[in-house]
């Protein structure tokens, strides 16, 4: 097999033992980006001095002996919406086409510490709003398993990156999905973390009661491994939660035998796709044989998850995005000085953001503004406790709630996208883990005419060790790690 | 008020970009008001549940306060703080008139 389709694990010990230079490591990621990016455009910024540079560092660290960190030498590809210092971040953005972060994120001061080599930040919806990676102003990021079809989003660059082997690791957001349906659409592992386990500073706000970073991968073993060194708490960003440091690659092995899954009816319910539903219940057949034990139950409240979501969502972007004023940072208006403050303010904005950001930030200020909030923006934060409560009844019942990740299989590019209800319409799954806080995995659990179909397993707060473990048996089982499109 | 301008018509969709500041060309705010009716009509189905007695969630994890001690930290220097300003002036970010 070729290099870069190797587990990140199995690459990094081969550096550990010398077998492999990290630098020969880098330099093949280079190649493989250089041969199919024209096809996949996975990356808005490629990084290859500073990564080539970087894998030497690692490399005389090893010769000479010195300690080295759990992803040393390992290229990883880092999603745009999270600051890199010194490196471009642009969010998918015209708005930020030229924004230098003069920070990093936290979990980019993490996997760096940690040895990780970044090859380049990758391709996003325009400030992560989106399923498809199709708002993006650098162009959509192509599905790697079918070049005509969309990669999922927002994390799409991220995603298909994995999957045409540009990187070993990559890290995404999800605030609504944008994780786990790019995982889903491209065959890979993604993770979205429950709310508060790891730090989102430097991480370019939308919507933040919702989003967080995660880890991305081919392997679960790898998933787990980025998870470790990104999760913990972080006096920069009060909403992360103090938890205690631990392994999630050590909880990994295990039997499932005795564990209760439930399967909300309304996850495979009106709008999923047949090849869909028979995947996930496919799966859900082959778990039985493992000692699982399953139950479809009804959760009604889920039929009111997406406009809560979508109403929240968009409110708090039309606040987040604010900032955007061509003064500090970002596009500007040209003008010799004739133009007040509210004419250039309003100009960068229509010139520097996407249709889709600009309906979000509308319909965000509109159910903020009087009249509305209450019959909007509270009647769905209201909804969020209506949906906790019965999400935290349901886990009293069962150790984990599994459904599909996306209710149909990635679709043609430009089929969706000028139809923005309909596209709002395939996150129905995956926001109700963004809503409740919970942790939430996507992983692949078959094929349909060569298209990946995702599973997701959702757990309790914080139990993003039973996901890991369920996917990593689960890969075990099905063997889909051993798939790659060809390109 | 017309069919597709059930749940907002075009001068609030015009209104609203000015208090966002965002400019939209005449076809944008055709698109918008028509994209928007049909959006916030699906977005209406929240009206079918009582929530009544039931209080809001400003936060998933149910953290409330965090406070920290208020020390002087090391913040970017100036150099670095203007570094992706469009335009500035003797170390400052140079906005457009408001007045």
């Amino acid at each position: 097999m070729k290099l870069y389709w190797l587990p990140a694990y199995e690459v990094k010990q081969k550096i550990l033992s010398q077998e492999l230079k990290a630098e020969e490591v880098t330099q093949e990621i280079v190649e493989r980006i250089r041969m199919v990016e024209d096809k996949v455009n996975a990356f808005i910024t490629v990084c290859e001095d500073e990564a080539l540079k970087k894998a030497k560092e690692v490399d005389k660290k090893i010769v000479k002996g010195e300690k080295v960190g759990v992803l040393a030498g390992i290229p990883i590809a880092v999603k745009d919406n999270i600051s890199t210092k010194n490196i471009r971040t642009t969010c998918g953005s015209k708005i930020l086409e030229n924004y230098i972060p003069p920070f990093n994120a936290t979990v980019i001061e993490k996997i760096l510490a940690e040895d990780a080599v970044i090859i380049g930040k990758t391709n996003m919806d325009e400030f992560a709003m989106g399923t498809t990676t199709e708002t993006s102003y650098f162009g959509p990021t192509k599905n790697p398993w079918d070049l005509t079809r969309v990669p999922g989003g927002s994390s799409g660059g991220s995603a298909a990156a994995l999957a045409a082997g540009e990187a070993f690791l990559a890290l995404g957001s999800d605030t609504g999905g944008s994780i786990r349906c790019p995982a889903c659409f491209c065959g890979v592992v993604g993770l979205k973390p429950t709310y508060g386990l790891v730090s989102r500073y430097g991480l370019i706000a939308y919507a933040n009661t919702f989003e967080q970073i995660g880890p991305m991968a081919r392997t679960t073993f790898d998933c787990a491994l980025l998870l470790t060194v990104i999760a913990g708490w972080d006096w920069r960003d009060s909403t992360s939660v103090e938890t205690p440091q631990k392994s999630y690659v050590e909880v990994l092995d295990g039997e499932l035998k005795g564990l209760k899954v439930g399967i909300p009816r309304e996850m495979v319910g009106e709008g999923v796709e047949e090849k869909v539903v028979k995947a996930v219940y496919d799966y859900v057949f082959r778990l039985e044989e493992f000692g699982v034990k399953w139950e479809e139950f009804s959760l009604p409240i889920l039929n009111y998850a997406l406009p809560a979501y979508y109403l929240i969502a968009m409110s708090e972007a039309s606040s987040n995005l604010a900032r955007f004023d061509g003064v500090r940072y970002g596009y500007r208006f040209p003008s010799d000085g004739n133009l007040d403050w509210n004419d250039v303010f309003s100009k960068s904005r229509r010139d520097g953001f996407g249709a889709e950001v600009k309906r979000r930030i509308i319909l965000g200020t509109y159910a903020l503004s009087a009249g509305y909030y209450g019959k909007f923006f509270l009647k769905s934060l209201k909804t969020i406790t209506l949906i906790k409560k019965d999400f935290e009844e349901a886990f009293k019942r069962f150790d984990v709630l599994i459904g599909p990740t996306m209710p149909i299989l990635p679709f043609k590019l430009k089929e969706k996208i000028d139809n923005p209800l309909a596209l709002y319409l395939c996150d129905i799954d995956t926001v109700p883990a963004n809503l409740t806080g919970v942790p939430a995995i996507s992983f692949p659990c078959g094929f349909s005419n060569g298209l990946p179909i995702g599973v997701q397993v959702m757990a309790p707060p914080f139990r993003e060790d039973l996901t890991l473990k369920i996917a990593y048996k689960s890969e075990k089982i099905l063997g889909f790690d051993r798939f790659k499109p060809n390109l | 008020m017309g069919e597709k301008e059930k749940h907002i018509s075009r001068s609030q969709v015009e209104h609203l970009a000015w208090l966002a500041r965002l400019e939209l060309t005449e076809e944008e705010k055709e698109l918008y008001t028509q994209q928007l009716n049909e959006i916030l009509e699906y977005f209406n189905r929240l009206s079918e549940i009582d929530t009544s007695n039931v209080p809001p969630t400003y936060h998933v994890i149910g953290k409330v306060n965090v406070f920290r001690e208020d020390e002087v930290q090391p913040s970017l220097k100036t150099e670095e703080a203007l570094k992706n300003a469009p335009r500035k002036r003797n170390g400052f970010f140079e906005a457009p008139k408001i007045l």
